[in-house]
């Protein structure tokens, strides 16, 4: 008996606290840097197309989400002709960020990309791909790896030796 | 001729006043008490259509007369579509006898007490019979909790209130109210208010005793199969029962349009305001008991309690011929 009125005057008391709810179009939360929204393609230092269309976020992506088709420019680097992410499939879990060998693809803090027609949720490349390198910065696959393309010849990478014949090795 | 036209048209008009005015609070009512609740709750509730989200409600009304009116293959057809249509009926009819001030009210009837008794009464087979009719075990659970519990409440809710018939000497609602002008029956029927409050939240059946509707339980008991305007019914009438016990709180213990300088009726409203408010805040903070806990509560607890009070109210009033 007295724990039912202590409770409904401990309920009124409620009536002087703060409220717990974040007015959320005026007030807006802070996402932190790793939070996994909207994805984006990001471009190297040198302003180049950063992914290498290895397929393997289109690999990891649990709903297939993602479609792309690698093709090859004048140069023998690989890019993709076409990229595409399916936004309403997409369950922003990271996996192709995770997948991806260059940094290309990147999970942004942005998730206010709602619409009232599905089929423009489907992002192409012109779309997806941004200006800037996203959140690793300096990074370039060609610069680094070891996969001649022309005007970079094999042992001409960054931090990479020449190639050595090996029947030339003679104890 | 002139004289009884005029007659007639001033109770035309206070009847149609008095339903406009009980709808539109039986509608705003569904804004104030989410904005209360939230309030509580430390969130705010709807506050997106309108100012302070006033609109909300006639929003969701026009969510309601949107929707598919559906009535089951399986129900009871005419008795299914029936159900809802009584409860708004009983307990609008209740609002007839209400006494708002000194010379508002729709009708003068001596029996005025007992009227509302028998119409919260009929109320009840709007919920039995849409339980029934709906052909669904859950609709048919709610029904049969509702009456046994309406059943039950009712047999106090009654003898509380004989102790203020006792006092007054009468059932007329506005002879009650004027019997209260030196002293509120609040303070010498303290018992009488409590036990008439927790009627009330069984009579109206919300929270903690809103077992006919238990949505942890029964889907939403008697109502589950309705939707669009006939739940807007079962909905509004709720509402309405909440006005009607406020508005009774107020006539039978707090006076009713007695208090000064503001005029009777805004007195009234205040009051019957607060009462609403009351019933929220309850809503708020208790959980719901087991059935069984509330039949006994019921029997064993507030019956007792109720012939007591009648006892000593009865001796008191024989010792000191009041």
């Amino acid at each position: 008996m007295l724990s039912t009125l202590r409770s409904i005057w401990e309920v009124f008391l409620h009536m002087f606290r703060g409220r717990e709810t974040v007015l959320y179009p005026e007030v807006k939360p802070y996402l932190p840097p790793r939070w996994r929204g909207r994805i984006v393609l990001t471009r190297d230092p040198d302003g180049g197309e950063r992914c290498v269309a290895c397929y393997l976020c289109a690999a990891a992506c649990p709903v297939d989400c993602i479609s792309l088709q690698a093709t090859e420019d004048e140069h023998g680097r690989r890019y993709p002709e076409f990229f595409r992410i399916n936004f309403s499939r997409c369950i922003f879990c990271g996996f192709c960020e995770e997948a991806c060998p260059t940094y290309a693809i990147q999970l942004t803090p942005d998730f206010e990309m709602g619409e009232y027609d599905r089929r423009n949720l489907v992002y192409e490349k012109e779309d997806l791909l941004i200006s800037g390198q996203g959140k690793y910065h300096g990074y370039n696959f060609y610069r680094v790896a070891g996969l001649a393309i022309k005007g970079k010849d094999k042992g001409e990478a960054e931090n990479e030796e020449p190639p050595v014949d090996v029947r030339s090795l003679k104890p | 001729m002139s004289e009884p036209m005029s007659e007639v048209m001033r109770s035309l008009m206070i009847i149609a006043g008095v339903i406009g005015v009980v709808m539109t609070i039986g509608g705003l009512l569904v804004w104030v008490e989410r904005r209360l609740l939230a309030l509580w709750q430390d969130r705010y509730g709807p506050n997106r259509v309108g100012p302070f989200g006033l609109f909300q409600t006639l929003a969701d009304m026009i969510k309601l007369l949107m929707k598919e009116d559906w009535v089951p293959p399986f129900a009871d057809r005419p008795v299914f579509i029936l159900a809802p249509a009584i409860i708004v009926v009983t307990v609008l009819m209740s609002f007839a006898v209400l006494p708002i001030s000194r010379g508002i009210g729709v009708v003068e009837l001596n029996i005025g007490l007992l009227f509302f008794l028998g119409m919260s009464s009929l109320g009840v087979y709007s919920i039995v019979l849409a339980g029934w009719a709906s052909g669904n075990k859950y609709s048919l659970l709610g029904g049969l909790r509702a009456s046994a519990q309406m059943i039950s409440y009712e047999v106090f809710m009654g003898l509380s209130l004989m102790g203020v018939v006792m006092f007054t000497g009468s059932f007329n609602l506005r002879e009650i109210v004027e019997a209260q002008q030196d002293l509120w029956f609040c303070i010498p029927q303290f018992f009488g208010l409590v036990i008439f409050l927790i009627a009330g939240f069984a009579e109206t059946h919300r929270l903690p005793f809103d077992l006919p509707e238990a949505e942890s339980e029964l889907v939403a008991g008697y109502h589950s199969e309705y939707s669009g305007l006939k739940f807007g019914m079962f909905f509004l009438g709720e509402y309405l029962g909440i006005t009607l016990i406020s508005a009774l709180i107020v006539i039978l213990f707090f006076g009713g349009w007695m208090g000064p300088f503001l005029s009777p009726a805004v007195w009234f409203i205040l009051k019957t305001f607060l009462f609403i408010c009351v019933f929220i805040l309850v809503r708020a903070s208790l959980p719901r008991p087991r059935y069984d806990q509330l039949m006994a509560f019921g029997w064993k607890v507030m019956l007792p309690l109720s012939l007591l009070n009648l006892i000593i109210t009865g001796g008191l009033i024989l010792a000191y011929k009041l």
